[in-house]
């Protein structure tokens, strides 16, 4: 089993976002080890991308000063080299800079991600149509391809994109861009309704902010709750970041753990 | 892969976010029964209202003085004639008709000089749809009198303030706007950019230029021309005027780019003081293809520059720079100085007043090597809505000729 699956085996796991380099790497450092501190099992750490149309404005405001910053993806993979956490790390950006990276498009970049000691990628702007080539350097280099599946993924679709997960599947919450909602969507739970009897990790993002939504979405299904706005947000404030940090990834752990005991056991499939 | 039906060569593809993937793939069996195989007489009611709404066929108009000035036999093909006054409402009427057909409910549009949004918001109008478009804060500030036809026509104009407020961060917008609204809107895309079908179907319902040029040019010369100059940004009134003449290889194809202020770019400020994506370009992927960019070593995409914001534009056309790689179509540059001096010569010279886009590939001929004995230059769009930015731009500048520019004060 990946490391990324091993995240899973003890129960549900919290998949907080952040953005490298938001305000400046060293800061960043600082914010994944309060994640890991507060309870994260997976990390998922933003690459960033000049045009993140998948992101809604707090992310895409955290990537810019990121940018402005002078973020790259050379101190990027130099930033994850350096961490000194157990958490597995997920990349999390964009097709063109996987493409550009290096002089052998896809493989470089990935095969120095590999070496950085990224575990698995999340590249919200590449449907499994267009993956043949990052698909093979990842089982070339032994990273997990995690893709999403959107409230319209539905029918054959579905089966396809489901052959292609490995790692664990990220599950959209809601139509629209990444950021912080007031309720769990229901479309969250048609989306764990159709996913059910995929034997794989499903980890549900897009709009999670708080500790109760954490336990309900756990308890409709979920293995997994991903979380990104409400982090960026805690960042972008600039307040006692790490502490912050900390106590809203235990509240979700908490609200992760609380909904997976309160989950109605499923019937056995047969 | 190139013989995939989503790419041209190594371009183009569908590099979207997954929530967009259904609707892509509902797009692109509507384009392949609608358009492709005229399921309910899809192209003929199209086909039709360009007819009668949207008055074609344009005339191919022989331009005396320029054919004086160069020695050589120019054609005008004036798509400045068209309703709302650019080629754009081809593409626009189609889309809103196709997404009519499709029972999408609402429209959503991006738009860089706002020739595209107000041809989309006129088609909505004229089809009965809701329409919402996307413009960038600084291009709302340049093109005034496209923001009040839009609103005009009903539709909804939202300012967009991210990076420079130009096209790029509008088409960022609406595909944001379209991935929360999918199952009942679709994007009308300006250019034949984006993902599988929008580069082919745009290509295809902007065609008609090169459909209609060939047989009038034919019947003015009883031949073909010897070249034909379009202005490239997206590419959509290119890829229009060259279509029907791509399998003929005795016909040069020139596209014009905006040479904005220089050819580099600055790294440190990740700007390209330009919009010539062909010609200075790398291979990337952008909104939804693969395809030639402005774009840094590491591939962040730069800020464009022309003094048109319909060229202001990092990315191009899939198809165009497949067909560029080929190696059938010249890309060429025009700066911004020679493009407003173009712009005024035209505008004194045929009494025709040119959009700023249009007055770059005006502006090839004056440096052309050799256009053999006949061209046909596609007079894209007409240069109303330019005339405050072409006020602004030329008081800063010492052209010799342009206006007396006291009489506007």
């Amino acid at each position: 089993m990946s490391e990324i699956g091993e995240a899973f085996r003890d129960g549900p796991a919290l998949i907080p976002y952040i953005t490298a380099g938001d305000p400046d790497a060293e800061s960043t450092k600082a914010q994944v080890r309060a994640l890991a501190r507060g309870g994260a099992d997976i990390i998922e750490l933003g690459l960033p991308f000049s045009e993140p149309i998948a992101d809604g404005p707090t992310i895409q405001n955290a990537i810019q000063r990121s940018l402005d910053a002078g973020m790259t993806p050379q101190s990027y993979l130099d930033l994850v080299a350096d961490l000194d956490v157990a958490v597995p790390i997920v990349c999390m950006t964009y097709y063109n800079l996987i493409y550009q990276y290096g002089d052998e498009p896809v493989r470089a970049f990935v095969e120095a991600a590999a070496e950085a000691g990224i575990s698995g990628l999340i590249v919200p702007d590449l449907p499994v149509e267009e993956s043949d080539d990052l698909r093979a350097a990842c089982d070339e280099f032994g990273l997990d391809l995690i893709f999403i599946v959107a409230p319209t993924t539905k029918g054959e679709r579905l089966d396809r994109v489901m052959e292609q997960v490995s790692g664990f599947v990220y599950v959209q919450a809601r139509l629209g861009t990444t950021g912080a909602q007031a309720d769990v969507s229901t479309q969250t739970h048609d989306s764990l309704g159709r996913l059910a009897t995929y034997d794989v990790p499903k980890a549900v993002g897009f709009g999670v902010s708080e500790g109760h939504h954490a336990r309900e979405i756990v308890a409709a299904g979920a293995d997994g709750v991903v979380a990104g706005s409400v982090f960026v947000d805690l960042i972008a404030s600039g307040e006692n970041v790490t502490s912050n940090l900390e106590r809203k990834a235990r509240e979700l752990a908490e609200g992760a753990r609380t909904g997976f005991e309160q989950r109605v056991p499923r019937p056995e499939r047969t | 892969m190139s013989d995939s039906p989503a790419k041209f060569g190594d371009y183009g593809g569908q590099y979207v976010p997954e929530v967009l993937m259904p609707a892509i793939e509902e797009l692109t069996d509507a384009y392949e029964r609608y358009v492709l195989e005229n399921e309910d007489g899809f192209m003929d009611d199209f086909r039709a209202r360009l007819r009668d709404f949207g008055g074609r066929p344009t005339p191919l108009q022989h331009a005396e003085q320029l054919s004086a000035r160069y020695g050589t036999e120019v054609y005008l093909k004036r798509e400045d004639l068209v309703h709302g006054g650019a080629h754009k409402l081809n593409n626009a009427l189609g889309q809103v008709l196709l997404a009519k057909y499709m029972g999408k409910e609402r429209i959503v549009a991006e738009t860089g000089a706002g020739q595209h949004g107000t041809a989309t918001a006129m088609a909505a109008a004229h089809l009965g749809m809701d329409c919402e478009v996307y413009m960038g804060r600084r291009d709302i500030t340049r093109q005034r009198p496209n923001v009040f036809r839009m609103r005009i026509n009903g539709s909804k104009v939202n300012p967009v303030d991210v990076g420079r407020g130009t096209l790029k961060e509008a088409i960022n917008e609406t595909m944001r706007d379209w991935a929360t609204n999918v199952e009942d809107t679709h994007y009308v895309i300006g250019s034949v950019v984006g993902p599988h079908p929008f580069p082919r179907m745009v290509r295809d319902f902007q065609s008609v230029i090169s459909e209609e040029a060939r047989a009038q040019i034919r019947e003015k010369t009883g031949g073909l021309p010897d070249s034909v100059v379009a202005c490239a940004g997206g590419g959509s009134n290119t890829m229009g005027a060259f279509h029907n003449f791509v399998p003929d290889e005795d016909v040069a194809l020139y596209a014009v780019e905006a040479g904005g202020s220089s050819l580099d770019v600055d790294e440190e400020t990740g700007v390209a003081p330009n919009s010539a994506s062909l010609s200075t370009g790398s291979v990337g992927v952008l909104h939804g293809a693969r395809t030639r960019l402005l774009q840094s070593r590491d591939g962040q995409i730069l800020e464009s520059h022309s003094i048109s914001s319909g060229l202001d534009y990092a990315g191009v056309g899939p198809e165009l720079a497949h067909l560029v790689d080929t190696g059938r179509v010249t890309p060429v540059t025009v700066p911004d100085d020679a493009a407003l001096e173009a712009f005024h010569r035209f505008s004194q010279e045929e009494g025709i007043i040119p959009a700023l886009e249009t007055a770059h590939a005006i502006a090839y001929l004056e440096t052309a090597d050799d256009l053999g004995e006949s061209v046909i230059v596609n007079i894209s769009g007409r240069g109303d809505k330019d005339l405050e930015s072409v006020l602004e731009e030329t008081a800063k500048r010492d052209l010799a000729n342009a206006p007396e520019m006291g009489v506007f004060e």
